[in-house]
C-alpha cells in the first residue's frame, strides 16, 4: 500500500534522474521518458482500482504516526487527478518525440517534464499542507525551467511574470500555513479538518480561507490574478504550454477544492459569494479576452482562464449550499462539526453533490481537451512555422484529418453534445439552477456561446480560408517570427506520431462523453467523499478519529499510533 | 575567469583537501548534530569553486573527475533507493529508517542505515547542482 501511494511520485522522479544520467544520449532519454510516463499511468490505474474497492487509503512516510509525520493519502478525487496526470504524461511525452525540437530536447527537456510530473503527483497525494507547499515549489522550479527552455527573449519575458506571480502566491500560501499552524498546532490536513472546525474565531477562519483562496487562485489563474497565464503560455513550444494548461492550473484548483472541503468547510456564505463572483468574472473576462486575440496559442490561453471559472463555479455552488444548511453559518461550525454523520448528511442537499461532481467532470474534460487543442496548435506550428491566424489557411485542404480532430476537440470545449464538455457543463448548469444561482448559470451559458465563436474563428482562419499571398502579408504588416520553434524543426517530419496522439485524445473526449453515466458515478463518489470527509480522516488518523472526543489533544495521536500498523 | 595569485593558489592546494574532509565530517555528524548532507554538499562545492577560481575551471572539472550532472543523478538515485529500501525489503512504509550493523576489520562495528545513505544522496545532489551552476557561470 505504501509503495502504491508513493509510486506516482517515485516513478517520474526516477525517470527524471535516469534522464539526467543519460544526459548525452537522446534516444535513451526518450525511452526512459516513455517508460516513466507509462509507469506513472499504470500506477495511477492501480491506485484508482484500490481506492474504488476499499475507499481512501493512506500511508505514513518513514513510519512516523499521522499528525506528526508526512502522510500520503489518496481518495477518489486524488486518484482521478493522478489518472489525468498519467494520461497526459503519456500523451505529452509521445507528442514531444516530434514536437519539441532537437535543441530543447538536448537541454534536458525529458528530465524536467518528469520532475514536474513527480511534483504534480506529490501535490495530489500529499496529506500534509506544508508538504503541499513543497510540491508547489518543486513544480514552480521545474515549470520555470521548462518555460525558458530554449532561452528566447519572449520566453524569458513570459517566465519572469509567471515566476514573480508564483512567488507572491507561494509567500501568501506559506503565511497562511504559518497562521494555520499557530492556530491549530498541526499541519496534517486530516488533523486540521478536525481541529480547525473547533476554532471559534470566525473572522480568523474567513481571513485564512480567503488567504488560501488568493494564493491558490493565482496558481489557478482566476480573475483578477490571471494575467500571467496568457503572457507566459504563448511563448514556450506548444507542447510545454499544453502540459501547463492541462496540469498546472489543475493543481491550483485541486488545492482550492481540497482545502475548502476539508479544512475551510465551515466558511460563512460571504466567502462563497466572493467565489461565485470570481468564477463568473473569470469565465466572462477570459472568453472576451480570447475573442479579440488573433493567434492560436493566445486564444487558447485566454480560454484556459475562462474554463477555470467553470471549475470554480461548481465548488462555489456547493459551498453556498452547504453554508446555507449550516444554522447560523460559521458561528455554529463547532456544533455542526461535532454532530453525528447523519446530521451532516441532512445538511447537504443533492444539488451540492452534483455541483461538485460537475467540477470534477470539468477538471477531467478540460485537462484532455485543452491539452489537445494546444497540441493541435503544436502541429500547426510544426507544419507552417507560425500560429498567427492571418498567416495561416488551407489546412483543411492539405491536412483534412487534422481539421477533423481540431473540430471534434473544439466542439467538445464549446460544449456541443456527446463529448465530455457537454456533460460537464450540463451537470454544472443543472446544479446551478437547482441552487438558484441564476447569474452564474447565465454567465456559464453565455461563455459557452462565445467559446464557440473563438473556435469557429480558428477554424475559418486557419483551416478554411485560402493562405494569403506573400504580397498581402507584407501589406498587412510584419509579424515577428515565432521563437517557440527553430527553423530547422519546421516540416512534416515527426508529424504522424503527433497526429496519432491528437487522435487518441480526441477519441478520449468523445469516448468519455459516451460513457457519461459511469464517469458521472465516479465523479459523484469523489464529490461525496469530499463533502463527507470522515472516511478520509479515518484513513489518515486511524479508526477512532473524527469522533467528537477527538477534538481534545491526546486522542488523535493515540488513535493514529494504534492505527498505523493496520494500514500497511 | 582565473584570479592569478600565488598566495591564493598555494592556499588552495592546502584548503581543498581540508574542505573536502570537513564536508565529509559535516555529512557524517549530521545525523544527531548540526551538519548533514546539505551543508556537507555545500562545503564540498565550495572547495570546487575555490579550485575553479584559483586554477581555472578545467582543473576544477578534473578535481571532480565526473561531470557535475552525474553527481546530481547519482545523488538523487541513492536518495530514492534509500527511500525504497524499507518497502521493498522489509514491507515497511517508504522512507522508514532501516539500520544494520556490520563488522569492519580493524575499525570495529559500523552501524549504517538508510537515513545515512539518504544524506549521502543529498550530499552528492547538492554538490552536483552547485558545482554545475558555478562552473557553467564561470565558463560563460
Amino acid at each position: 500500500m505504501s509503495l502504491l501511494l508513493a509510486a506516482p511520485i517515485l516513478i517520474p522522479l526516477t525517470a527524471a534522474v535516469l534522464c539526467v544520467l543519460a544526459w548525452r544520449h537522446r534516444t535513451l532519454q526518450r525511452g526512459i521518458s516513455i517508460a516513466g510516463a507509462a509507469g506513472l499511468l499504470a500506477s495511477a490505474v492501480a491506485l484508482f482500482q484500490q481506492v474504488s474497492a476499499s475507499g481512501p487509503v493512506a500511508s505514513q512516510m518513514g513510519n512516523w504516526p499521522a499528525p506528526f509525520g508526512i502522510t500520503l493519502v489518496a481518495d477518489t478525487l486524488a486518484c482521478i487527478m493522478l489518472l489525468i496526470n498519467g494520461f497526459l504524461a503519456v500523451c505529452i511525452v509521445l507528442f514531444s518525440l516530434g514536437g519539441i525540437g532537437q535543441r530543447r530536447e538536448a537541454g534536458g527537456y525529458h528530465a524536467l517534464v518528469h520532475g514536474m510530473l513527480a511534483a504534480v503527483s506529490g501535490a495530489f497525494v500529499t496529506g500534509d499542507i506544508f508538504n503541499l507547499y513543497v510540491w508547489f515549489e518543486v513544480m514552480l522550479m521545474a515549470s520555470f525551467v521548462l518555460m525558458t527552455l530554449g532561452g528566447q527573449r519572449g520566453q524569458l519575458e513570459g517566465a519572469t511574470k509567471y515566476v514573480t506571480l508564483s512567488l507572491i502566491s507561494s509567500m501568501l500560501f506559506l503565511s497562511g500555513v504559518g497562521v494555520l499552524y499557530a492556530v491549530t498546532g498541526t499541519l496534517n490536513m486530516a488533523d486540521l479538518a478536525v481541529k480547525f472546525a473547533a476554532v471559534e474565531n470566525s473572522a480568523l477562519a474567513v481571513s485564512l480561507g480567503l488567504l488560501f483562496f488568493v494564493s491558490f487562485g493565482i496558481k489557478a489563474a482566476v480573475f483578477p490574478m490571471f494575467f500571467w497565464l496568457p503572457a507566459s503560455y504563448q511563448t514556450p513550444p506548444p507542447v510545454i504550454a499544453a502540459l501547463f494548461a492541462g496540469l498546472l492550473s489543475k493543481v491550483g484548483i485541486y488545492a482550492i477544492i481540497r482545502t475548502f472541503t476539508l479544512i475551510f468547510s465551515h466558511e460563512p456564505q460571504m466567502v462563497y459569494t466572493i467565489m461565485l463572483a470570481v468564477s463568473g468574472l473569470t469565465m466572462v473576462i477570459g472568453v472576451f479576452g480570447a475573442a479579440v486575440q488573433t493567434e492560436i496559442r493566445r486564444i487558447l490561453a485566454f480560454h484556459s482562464v475562462s474554463q477555470i471559472g467553470y471549475m470554480l463555479m461548481g465548488l462555489a455552488v456547493t459551498g453556498a449550499a452547504v453554508a446555507d444548511g449550516l444554522p447560523g453559518g460559521s458561528v455554529a461550525a463547532g456544533a455542526s462539526a461535532s454532530a453525528s454523520t447523519s446530521a451532516v448528511n441532512a445538511a447537504i442537499p443533492e444539488f451540492a453533490v452534483m455541483a461538485l461532481a460537475g467540477t470534477v467532470l470539468f477538471l477531467v474534460h478540460h485537462a484532455i481537451v485543452k491539452t489537445n487543442l494546444f497540441l493541435v496548435g503544436g502541429i500547426v506550428l510544426k507544419l507552417r512555422g507560425t500560429t498567427v491566424l492571418a498567416r495561416l489557411g488551407d489546412l483543411y485542404l492539405t491536412r483534412p484529418w487534422l481539421a477533423v480532430l481540431f473540430m471534434v476537440t473544439a466542439m467538445s470545449l464549446a460544449g456541443v453534445p456527446v463529448a465530455t464538455g457537454f456533460w460537464a457543463k450540463l451537470v454544472l448548469v443543472r446544479a446551478g439552477l437547482a441552487g438558484g444561482e441564476w447569474i452564474i448559470v447565465a454567465a456559464a451559458l453565455g461563455t459557452g456561446v462565445l467559446t464557440l465563436y473563438s473556435m469557429t474563428k480558428i477554424w475559418s482562419e486557419a483551416f478554411w480560408k485560402v493562405t494569403p499571398d506573400a504580397a498581402d502579408l507584407a501589406a498587412a504588416g510584419q509579424h515577428p517570427t515565432d521563437e517557440a520553434i527553430d527553423a530547422a524543426d519546421i516540416g512534416p517530419r515527426g508529424v504522424p506520431i503527433m497526429m496519432t496522439v491528437v487522435a487518441v485524445m480526441a477519441v478520449a473526449t468523445v469516448a468519455l462523453g459516451v460513457l457519461a453515466g459511469p464517469c458521472y458515478r465516479v465523479a459523484e463518489r469523489a464529490a461525496r467523499e469530499l463533502l463527507e470527509p470522515q472516511a478520509y480522516i479515518r484513513a489518515v488518523l486511524g479508526p477512532t478519529a473524527g469522533r467528537p472526543a477527538s477534538a481534545s489533544e491526546p486522542a488523535p495521536a493515540a488513535a493514529s499510533a494504534g492505527g498505523v500498523p493496520s494500514q500497511r | 575567469m582565473i584570479i592569478r595569485s600565488v598566495i591564493l593558489q598555494s592556499a588552495t592546494r592546502l584548503l581543498v583537501p581540508l574542505l573536502v574532509l570537513l564536508s565529509v565530517a559535516a555529512l557524517l555528524r549530521g545525523h544527531n548534530a548540526p551538519g548533514g548532507g546539505f551543508v556537507g554538499g555545500l562545503i564540498a562545492a565550495a572547495a570546487v569553486v575555490l579550485q575553479a577560481y584559483s586554477c581555472g575551471s578545467p582543473s576544477a572539472r578534473r578535481l571532480l573527475v565526473l561531470d557535475p550532472r552525474t553527481y546530481l543523478g547519482i545523488g538523487l538515485l541513492v536518495a530514492i533507493i534509500s527511500g525504497l529500501w524499507a518497502p521493498l525489503l522489509h514491507g515497511q512504509p517508504v522512507f522508514t529508517g532501516v539500520w544494520g550493523t556490520f563488522a569492519v576489520p580493524a575499525v570495529g562495528e559500523l552501524k549504517i542505515g538508510t537515513p545515512v545513505t539518504f544524506d549521502i544522496g543529498v550530499y552528492l545532489t547538492v554538490l552536483g547542482v552547485v558545482a554545475s551552476m558555478a562552473l557553467e557561470l564561470l565558463e560563460d
